[in-house]
């Protein structure tokens, strides 16, 4: 028995989580969608700065949950993706004159071809094999950006400068206002569309192949294709997220998009909760905001601080943000039964 | 006199304004983050990541105007130093940045390091107008007045070291064949276009070869072993510290012994000479603009005298050897010094116009005949650097002071 079968025989990495299990009750997302539309108004601009970052890394944890937790398959190179979504969306805005707008879907488009692409010779590997071969495409992804062939377009080690857009219609807002909400529409949009598509057809396929592979070929869904899918899926996904991410930094530039990026994108899936969508944006909020708050703390520990937070974490409550809400939700009815 | 009310009020109101106005011309002004008692100024810079060994520069600034602090401060304001880490990434730069300039609202941004952080953040900034004061980069992109009136650096360019060390070759060996090696990113470029840009037309004739390497490749022996088939009879490393010592060790393992220039940022005897030995280092060319502390000469220099009891004092864990306490001390002392020349009138406009009007100002750690002088369209505070050659266990200086300022 070769290790590869060995570990399609033992019991999942990722958990079976049951489709309703993945999204919020229709309450909780409209209180949800309130606050992310008032909370700007009365918030200094700083604040919405940080709000649209938590979108934006929001969506690719996102991505990377559909295909972890979705379709079982892990990728230590969603940071690669997401460069190529940046640097579409800086070089079409900054060379050609495209509107930034319509920057998004190109990205997600060629992000879709790319991740479709590297699907085809991952469908070989699977675990942690797999999670290597993605972490490679992650190492090498800032060094071909900084290839000489390229830097006609990506301006090489230097980078590239994106003019931020402003309010269109002549509406009475600054930049960072109309981003955040240019941002927050794009983002209700993707998450509708994957609250979706996981209920789909092809959702229930994806779900099927995490939870056992043989038995799902047996039942007829095309193993390849889905897999395949899942990652062209998440990495247009996250190529989306990246060309947003371009045009709120204003700045792109290999260095942006190394490693670090994608084990962050990593670790807020797992602090997000595996498999539950909502728990993406929670995810983001960790990896945004406890380096500040470990920084406060002590500067020059800043990483381990971080370190022993995040070792809390997955200490306390392993399956993340996800077991705090379904603790929340039990402890919620049997307040209403007494 | 019979005025209406309305026009009463306008006429009083207009003496106010007029009277209130005139003082204030000669009274105090301030922009976000100045105050009566108190001067706020962000800061960022990589206490984390690949390049957190730079982080010492910010904690000796932080220590350096605690110094000021206690001597009172500067007219009788206080520095507050609010500085925070980017771990290297242009992403958390401009996060950092915007938390500076919108939560605590700072007069200015000082010094904040690395070319890309700074490439990210120096748009922003300029939109802003909020002073993006004494860049810590070499790139020779902040000396750009005219575009972005914001932005201006501090140590010399790399192209500017880089036309120096062309400008001695053509004196001293007009003939050479020059092999050079640099390191494949804009720090490397810049050298080497500095390089060509002062040998001009006979560029293309000096240099016989180039090699370029990523910093990912474990080493650069083979680049060596190609430069010195080349035919060079110079070699021009222009490599980071742990490059910079290979290429030493292999040059001597190869017994190839090319005149050997060496960019001053992998000068550091601690970090570069040392572990690639001292017999394989001697003769080697560079060139500075700061006092190193290993150097016994400096032992009685006033300047490196305060220098060390600064260090004693405000950061006994600061390294004297470690050339970024000696950088930060320098770059803190020039800020202090546009401070001072700003007066009552702290508003951004004026700290730029200030900073803007240097006149032949001397660090203590700066190499005695090197002034930092600006103006309004020289936004390059350091331009000169001395020639230097590596003699014994120390550099030893020799020649003219050189500038690396283009010839017009």
């Amino acid at each position: 028995m070769s290790a590869v079968e060995e570990l399609a025989s033992q019991a999942p990495a990722v958990q079976a989580v049951p489709k309703r299990a993945m999204t919020l009750s229709s309450g909780t997302a409209f209180v949800v969608v309130l606050l992310l539309l008032i909370v700007p108004l009365f918030a200094k601009n700083f604040v919405i700065f940080q709000l649209t970052q938590l979108l934006y890394y929001g969506l690719a944890v996102l991505a990377l949950n559909i295909l972890t937790g979705g379709s079982g398959q892990f990728s230590l190179g969603q940071s690669a993706f997401y460069a190529i979504g940046a640097y579409t969306s800086a070089i079409l805005m900054e060379q050609y004159d495209v509107n930034y707008a319509l920057t998004l879907p190109i990205a997600g488009i060629i992000c879709f071809a790319a991740g479709f692409l590297f699907g085809q010779p991952a469908l070989r590997l699977s675990g942690v094999y797999l999670a290597l071969a993605t972490f490679a495409l992650a190492t090498a992804m800032p060094q071909l950006l900084k290839l000489g062939f390229f830097e006609k377009w990506t301006g090489g080690v230097q980078g590239q400068v994106v003019t931020k857009p402003d309010a269109p219609f002549g509406l009475p807002m600054s930049q960072d206002m109309w981003l955040y909400y240019f941002t927050l529409a794009v983002t209700i949009a993707i998450y509708i569309f994957s609250v979706n598509l996981l209920r789909s057809r092809s959702g229930r396929a994806f779900m099927a192949i995490r939870d056992n592979e043989i038995a799902a070929s047996a039942m007829g869904i095309n193993v390849s294709l889905y897999k395949t899918l899942a990652f062209g899926v998440s990495a247009g996904i996250t190529g989306v997220a990246g060309g947003l991410g371009a045009i709120a930094v204003q700045f792109v530039a290999p260095d942006s998009f190394t490693i670090t990026l994608a084990i962050q994108l990593f670790l807020g899936m797992v602090v997000g909760g595996v498999g539950w969508l909502p728990g993406s944006f929670i995810g983001a909020a960790f990896i945004i905001f406890v380096p500040n708050i470990a920084e406060s703390i002590s500067k020059g520990l800043s990483g381990a601080v971080f370190g022993v937070l995040l070792f809390l974490v997955i200490f306390l409550v392993p399956h993340g943000a996800r077991q705090v809400a379904m603790v929340g939700q039990q402890l919620l009815e049997r307040a209403r039964k007494r | 006199m019979n005025l209406s009310p309305i026009l009463r009020i306008a006429a009083f109101a207009t003496a106010v304004i007029a009277l209130t106005s005139g003082g204030a011309l000669a009274q105090k002004k301030y922009d976000a983050g100045a105050s009566d008692s108190e001067i706020k100024i962000g800061n960022i810079m990589p206490y984390s990541g690949a390049a957190s060994a730079f982080g010492v520069i910010g904690k000796t600034e932080e220590a350096y105007f605690k110094k000021i602090n206690a001597e009172g401060g500067i007219n009788g304001r206080k520095i507050s130093f609010i500085s925070y880490d980017d771990a290297y990434s242009p992403p958390k730069a401009v996060e950092q940045i915007h938390k500076l300039v919108e939560d605590d609202e700072v007069l200015l941004v000082f010094n904040p390091l690395g070319t890309p952080s700074n490439s990210a953040i120096q748009k922003y900034l300029n939109a802003k107008e909020i002073p993006q004061l004494f860049v810590a980069s070499g790139a020779s992109k902040w000396n750009a007045p005219s575009s972005f009136p914001w932005t201006m650096g501090w140590q010399p360019s790399y192209q500017g070291e880089g036309r120096i060390y062309a400008k001695y070759l053509l004196k001293e060996k007009p003939d050479a064949k020059i092999g050079v090696l640099f390191q494949n990113d804009d720090f490397g470029k810049d050298y080497l276009k500095g390089l060509k840009d002062a040998l001009g037309e006979k560029a293309d004739a000096m240099i016989v070869a180039e090699e370029s390497y990523e910093t990912s490749e474990p080493s650069v022996d083979t680049h060596i072993v190609k430069l010195k088939a080349s035919g060079a009879d110079v070699f021009f490393s222009v490599t980071t510290p742990k490059f910079a010592a290979q290429a030493i060790k292999k040059l001597a393992e190869i017994d190839w012994h090319p005149m050997h220039l060496l960019v001053s940022i992998s000068a550091s005897v601690g970090s570069v000479i040392q572990p690639a030995g001292y017999e394989n280092s001697q003769g080697i060319l560079s060139a500075a603009y700061d006092k190193d502390a290993a150097d016994p000469q400096w032992n009685n220099d006033p300047g490196m005298k305060k220098f060390t009891e600064f260090l004693q004092q405000y950061y006994p864990d600061g390294n004297k050897l470690d050339s970024s306490t000696i950088y930060g001390y320098g770059a803190a002392q020039t800020l202090v010094k546009v401070l001072q020349m700003c007066g009552d009138d702290l508003t951004r406009a004026n700290v730029m116009k200030q900073a803007a009007s240097l006149r032949d100002f001397q660090p203590d750690t700066l190499l005695p005949g090197i002034r930092i002088n600006t103006t309004a369209d020289d936004f390059a505070p350091i331009q000169q650097l001395r020639m230097m050659r590596f003699k014994g266990q120390n550099w030893e200086l020799f020649g003219d002071i050189m500038s690396g300022e283009m010839e017009r």
